[in-house]
């Protein structure tokens, strides 16, 4: 970490405001999603891990993946996941081709067409049983 | 920790050792969960159904070894990116020395115990013979 990092804020109005941008909510969101993904992580692992219950307790338990909630959580799970692989993709980009640097607002741009592309569908279908 | 860049990430540590291998781990551990991760969801939640699982589906799909090896890599790659990745926002925003080590301690011994739970179970589940 570099000194001149040290003395930031980071409140929400300010984390929205420093630098400033585009880039700057794509890294916010990089991180919450982040975050959100490794919590859901490491969940997911124990509920699996139940499996050595038995077929009884594991058959109860699963109803955390089809109760009407689990199904909004996990349309926010396919948010962080999706946003987190494909801006995550893009640093990576940058990283290894270091002139894309120079298109990061259209890399941005596309990122973000091919999110929306893959997120709106599938949240769609993973919310549309809840309506029937 | 090296330079954080907007748009997210960091910059490449020039020197060698530990931050840098992670540097690159990093990158290549997102680039494999992009598609192991994604997949993952994809397939469970529609290929097979989410309203469809249960033991027996757990059952079949660790009949074949090619499922617990994927599940191996998913798991592996997943957890080592996530818990490095909570070390890079430890040390941003935990600035005391002491709680840095003490959060650290907390989430290696988390991260430990989950992975621990996790590989066993892939490793040792017994298909019930019907």
């Amino acid at each position: 970490m570099s000194s001149n990092d040290n003395d930031r804020s980071t409140s929400p109005g300010h984390m929205l405001r420093y630098r400033g941008g585009l880039g700057m909510a794509m890294w916010a969101l990089h991180r919450v999603t982040g975050l959100g993904v490794l919590a859901f992580l490491l969940l997911h692992v124990v509920d699996i891990f139940l499996i050595t219950f038995g077929e009884e307790v594991f058959n109860e338990l699963l109803v955390i993946y089809t109760a009407p909630w689990a199904r909004v959580m996990e349309v926010f799970l396919l948010f962080g996941v999706l946003f987190h692989a494909l801006n995550g993709l893009r640093i990576a980009v940058q990283d290894f081709w270091p002139t894309a640097w120079l298109e990061e607002g259209r890399l941005i741009a596309l990122q973000l067409t091919v999110f929306v592309i893959a997120f709106v569908p599938a949240a769609w279908l993973m919310l549309e049983p809840l309506f029937e | 920790m090296s330079e954080r860049r907007v748009g997210g990430g960091h910059r490449r540590p020039g020197s060698g050792g530990f931050e840098r291998w992670a540097w690159f781990f990093m990158r290549i551990s997102g680039v494999a969960l992009l598609g192991l991760a994604v997949f993952h969801l994809l397939w469970m939640h529609f290929a097979i159904g989410v309203d469809n699982i249960d033991f027996q589906t757990v059952v079949r799909r660790w009949s074949n070894p090619l499922w617990r090896l994927y599940d191996f890599a998913l798991l592996a790659f997943a957890l080592g990116h996530g818990l490095n990745g909570l070390r890079t926002v430890i040390d941003e925003y935990v600035e005391s020395p002491g709680w840095k080590l003490g959060v650290k301690t907390a989430a290696a011994l988390i991260g430990f115990l989950v992975g621990a739970a996790g590989f066993y179970v892939i490793f040792t589940f017994d298909v019930p013979v019907s």
